[in-house]
């Protein structure tokens, strides 16, 4: 026994690793046509005409619709998930986001018109045959310029393009808490716009069957429920119950599949209108220019300590830059999953928080492998680093002094920050403890120490990053109230077969999670069942009751309580048929390992004796239905706060500013781990993420709107050769209020890793007299830095 | 990312081949510069005339004290040939750090050459060995000089019906490459190669400006001879007088800077 905690090999990479998973692009329909989109080559354009003419009359071309056409068919724009009004009160401005641009164009890559053809190849010739007559407009690109005077102003009814504004704390005990601080360490950067780079490019299959007058949506999603929820209701006006839509293997997506896009509508409608399926597969191009980007805020932070180094107030201001629309869930992601989270792990005693919002003429941005959280994290973390350097604290001391005293959530209540949220359970001194023993940091001072003593041009450095993060989303109460035009609950069904086999149908919708062998363990470990009796289920809303998708890290302890919920309900009716066939009482009875026994003695009977009864019902108990198979619907009672630890150790060379981080210490507290060996994959994953923010990544915008680095010969991913082996960690504070105790686990890495080795490249050059650097650290910036600063 | 149409052909001979070339045909060798500008379409050639399968033209040989390399050599080859290593180690050095081993199984030299992209590797190490590129074309043959051979961004002095057919490279006392590489395309930021022969050195970059080039100012400031302060002296003169290429990753001071530190990287593995 003991499935929980063991680090099974994930069953779902047989398939991965041999090739043989069944991706969208991999399922070839009849009949099937191809889709090609022709896409705005400007960041702001009036468009006078489209003449598809050409393009109509070009081989193998089946139709060509434009922006007109959907507008004509009634067709509307894609809906925003969130809605944040404005600190005034006033409603969030909400403009339309057409499927097709038709009157003007916000973004490079912003779609225009759509081409479809027998071919791929033929649709891709046609498209550029689209002749559109573009009235160049001045673009605006940078959150900062964005409310100048005189901006360009994306739309008519959105003035100083702020569709909101947001605040958050109590200002005027943070103002005043600031003024009287003994010390106030103040930072002012841009953390930059990132771009997703799953490894598999976004596809949508429409298939409309006129037979049946119904519709099948493939796309690569990580939550079909909402998907088609949204098109049905909001874009299309179709029936939800004739509607299908199945997300089958799904190769990452790291947040950027969670939103509804322009081409799952299209493909979808366009089907209908030739009655044949259509297909649409991404081009790495059209991932890098229209895949929701992630971060790109512009904040200043003041923090304030008093005279013994204890925070007495925390002020952030930050401009948001959310692209050219409002993507699906946009306006939650710079404000209650950023501005909740700026407590940190301290006691800090007055935070405020102000955000705006803005549009500019740049891909939609949304939320990104910790969304929100990475961007609380930098600035807590890089700003508690600098106050350390400032006041020359250790920056690990600072850290535990101001550290809210450990609490479990049982025996002592859960935390009440300043800025909304209450903790679950969180013991943030030891995991600082465990990451300074495993880093050995005496030692590490001490040869820092000898290095800076030698002047022998090795610049080493130390930086710390202890963060908290919310996971779990959410109570559907309470996210209600702050504006989430969703719940945030999770379904399960769990279906045990007359053989006592198990299949799960989970809402939650892995894209590389590994879910099919962790909810295996989970319900092997329920019902006393082999991990191989159990199939798992997802991304179909015609098997799936119904799914809010994956996340937020919140599978695990949201679906995967869900399970467990209907697995109670599974266990309560089986053991009134165990009962039944042991001519015991109920009570009498206990479940271990799979079998139901008669207390104190010998009797027992197994799950899947207990199964077939169900479905074989001949000798059974009075009045209760055959059938042994429960759907639960679990709506948390909080968010779950993972939370931990990281130390990196660099060495830059000052002469070239080339950053290696030679050592990464993660010490991560995620509560209970069901799979420890998936959970090390997710944190490696994750800080490889962070670095890559810290380091290399960044996407760049040139004033007129054109993605400079939109390929990888200009956009640096982090490979193995620039990473450490990682030294990771954990300590267990189980969450106090899911059945598993568990926080969730996608995506510490990311939100820990980038101040810590911000930080330590700070502290390395700290003594050459360099102050702040801005990511990502690349050679030339850390060069220049150094120069200027000597 | 889906090419425009294109016939194919498939010479079993030189000849063959540059009887197929035209204004509107484009060589495919390795295809590791050409295959990617067609799938975005910023190259759209009627036809492509593939001399990748062309079995005279893959070889390394010693010819007299110059190394003879066919032009459909892949960078692999380059880079793991003894023959190579022991008398151009610049060369071997340079295409051992081309791209990722995918691109060095298949990418060639001739068409790297033929390229000129200004931040490839092997220019530089051509350029400092002092190589010839030898061409055929329809109306006969002939040998280029290196020091003739790259003229500008993308531009060489390779005639349209002209096919290059060999790289000869004059045997070196010593030479090395040391490169810069983009973090994301590996291409060089800034790319040195210094190779001595004879007792003269020469020195030449790639990706600091539209061409590859021989650096005279370092050269001639190497009169005092390799020691560390004459190559300290002799590296600081680096790109003098050249225009230098910029863009988001390194700007004109930053490729200036880095320059210097390569030149002096370089030339200390010589010394």
């Amino acid at each position: 026994m003991g499935v929980i905690g063991q680090s099974i090999k994930r069953v779902e990479d047989q398939r991965f690793i041999t090739g043989k998973g069944r991706y969208t692009d991999d399922i070839a329909l009849p009949n099937s046509t191809f889709a090609a989109l022709v896409r705005s080559p400007h960041a702001h354009a009036a468009i006078n005409n489209v003449d598809t003419t050409a393009a109509a009359a070009a081989d193998g071309v089946v139709a060509v619709f434009t922006g007109a056409d959907l507008e004509a068919a009634g067709v509307g724009g894609l809906p925003c998930g969130w809605q944040v009004d404005f600190k005034s009160g006033d409603t969030m401005k909400e403009p339309a986001h057409p499927v097709l641009a038709a009157t003007k164009v916000r973004h490079v890559g912003d779609p225009v018109a759509i081409v479809l053809a027998e071919s791929r190849e033929q649709a891709a010739d046609a498209a550029e045959l689209v002749v559109v007559d573009y009235e160049v407009l001045d673009a605006v690109v940078a959150a900062t310029q964005a409310t100048a005077e005189g901006a360009p102003q994306l739309f008519d009814d959105v003035p100083n393009n702020t569709p909101f504004d947001w605040e958050l704390g109590d200002q005027a005990a943070t103002d005043a808490a600031l003024a009287s601080a003994a010390h106030v360490t103040t930072l002012e950067y841009d953390n930059q716009r990132l771009i997703p780079n799953a490894i598999e490019p976004r596809c949508a299959i429409g298939d409309y069957d006129g037979a049946r007058d119904h519709y099948t949506l493939y796309t690569s999603s990580q939550n079909p429920h909402v998907i088609r929820l949204l098109m049905t209701a909001f874009v299309l006006g179709l029936p939800e119950h004739k509607v299908r839509v199945v997300s089958p293997d799904v190769g990452g997506g790291f947040g950027s599949k969670i939103f509804h896009y322009a081409e799952e509508v299209l493909v979808t409608w366009c089907s209908r209108q030739i009655g044949r399926p259509v297909k649409w597969t991404a081009s790495r191009s059209e991932a890098f220019l229209t895949d929701a980007h992630g971060r790109d805020h512009h904040t200043r932070v003041d923090l304030g300590l008093d005279a013994d180094g204890n925070f007495v107030g925390l002020r952030v201001k930050t401009v948001a830059n959310l692209g050219a629309y409002l993507s699906t869930f946009a306006p939650c992601v710079p404000t209650y999953l950023y501005g909740t989270l700026l407590q940190g792990l301290y006691t800090t005693p007055a935070v405020h928080v102000d955000v705006t919002g803005v549009f500019t003429n740049t891909t939609p941005v949304d939320a990104l492998r910790g969304a929100g959280r990475p961007e609380a994290t930098y600035v807590l973390e890089r700003t508690v680093e600098q106050a350390a350097l400032e006041t020359g604290r250790d920056p690990a001391q600072l850290r535990s002094q101001n550290f809210i005293p450990a609490f479990d959530g049982v025996e002592q209540e859960g935390y009440q920050t300043q800025v909304a949220l209450q903790y679950d359970s969180g013991n943030y001194g030891a995991a600082l403890e465990k990451a300074l023993a495993a880093i050995g940091y005496d030692e590490l001072r001490a040869e820092q120490a000898q290095a800076r003593a030698a002047g022998n041009g090795r610049h080493i450095g130390i930086g710390f990053s202890t963060y908290i993060e919310a996971c779990g989303i959410a109570p559907s109460a309470v996210v209600g109230a702050l504006g989430a035009r969703a719940g945030l609950f999770e379904s399960a069904g769990v279906r045990v077969q007359p053989t006592g086999k198990v299949t799960v149908f989970t809402g939650s919708h892995s894209h590389g999670q590994g879910h099919e062998t962790t909810f295996a363990q989970v319900v092997a470990d329920g019902l006393g069942v082999g991990i191989e009796d159990v199939d798992i289920i997802h991304g179909d809303t015609e098997s799936v009751p119904f799914g809010m998708g994956t996340y937020g890290s919140r599978s695990l302890a949201v679906g995967g309580t869900a399970i467990v919920k209907s697995m109670d309900k599974i266990k309560e009716k089986g053991a009134k048929i165990a009962a039944h066939l042991l001519e015991a009482a109920e009570e009498d009875l206990e479940f271990a390992e799979g079998s139901w026994t008669v207390k104190g003695t010998d009797q027992s009977i197994a799950f899947g004796e207990v199964a077939l009864a169900a479905y074989v019902p001949h000798n059974f108990p009075e009045g209760l239905e055959p059938g042994l198979e429960f759907t639960s619907f679990y709506d948390p009672a909080n968010f779950t706060f993972p939370f931990g630890a990281h130390i990196a150790v660099v060495e830059v060379d000052a002469e070239t500013g080339v950053v290696a981080v030679r050592r990464y210490v993660a010490v991560d507290d995620v509560g209970n781990i069901v799979n420890p060996m998936i959970v090390e994959g997710q944190v490696h994953g994750g800080i490889t993420h962070g670095i890559g923010q810290a380091l290399f990544e960044e996407a760049v915008y040139d004033d007129s709107g054109q993605l400079i680095s939109g390929s990888y010969m200009d956009y640096v991913l982090p490979r193995a050769d620039d990473l450490p082996s990682f030294e990771t960690d954990h300590t267990v504070t189980p969450c106090p209020h899911n059945p598993l105790g568990v926080k969730g686990a996608g995506e510490t890495g990311t939100i820990g890793s980038p101040p810590a080795i911000v930080n330590a490249v700070l502290d390395a050059l700290w003594p050459l007299g360099v102050r702040d650097l801005a990511m990502p650290l690349t050679p030339q910036k850390v060069w220049q830095a150094i120069q200027q600063a000597s | 990312m889906i090419p425009v149409a294109f016939d194919y052909h498939r010479p079993a001979s030189v000849d063959e081949a540059i009887e197929l070339l035209s204004d509107d045909a484009k060589l495919l060798a390795g295809g590791h510069s050409l295959l990617p500008a067609m799938k975005l379409r910023l190259s759209s050639p009627g036809a492509l005339i593939d001399i990748g399968r062309i079995a005279e033209l893959n070889y390394i040989r010693e010819d007299g004290g110059t190394i003879a390399i066919g032009a459909t050599t892949t960078h692999q080859q380059i880079a793991s040939s003894d023959l190579v290593s022991a008398n151009a180690s610049a060369l071997a050095q340079a295409a051992s750090v081309i791209g990722d081993p995918q691109v060095r199984n298949k990418g060639t030299i001739g068409g790297s050459l033929a390229h000129a992209d200004p931040a490839a590797d092997y220019p530089a190490a051509i350029l400092a060995l002092g190589a010839e590129i030898v061409v055929r074309g329809s109306d006969g043959g002939r040998s280029i000089p290196a020091d003739e051979f790259f003229i500008d961004l993308f531009l060489t002095a390779l005639a349209p019906d002209e096919i290059i057919t060999e790289v000869r490279v004059p045997a070196a006392d010593k030479s090395a490459y040391v490169k810069f590489p983009h973090p994301a395309s590996r291409f060089a930021v800034v790319g040195c190669a210094a190779a001595s022969a004879g007792g003269a050195v020469k020195v030449a970059f790639t990706g600091v400006a539209n061409a590859a080039f021989r650096d005279s100012g370092v050269e001639a400031a190497l009169s005092g001879g390799l020691s560390e302060e004459g190559i300290a002296a002799a590296a600081a003169r680096a790109a003098d007088g050249q225009e230098v290429l910029a863009d988001h990753f390194a700007g004109e001071e930053y490729r200036r800077h880095l320059a210097k530190v390569f030149a002096r990287k370089a030339l200390a593995t010589i010394a």
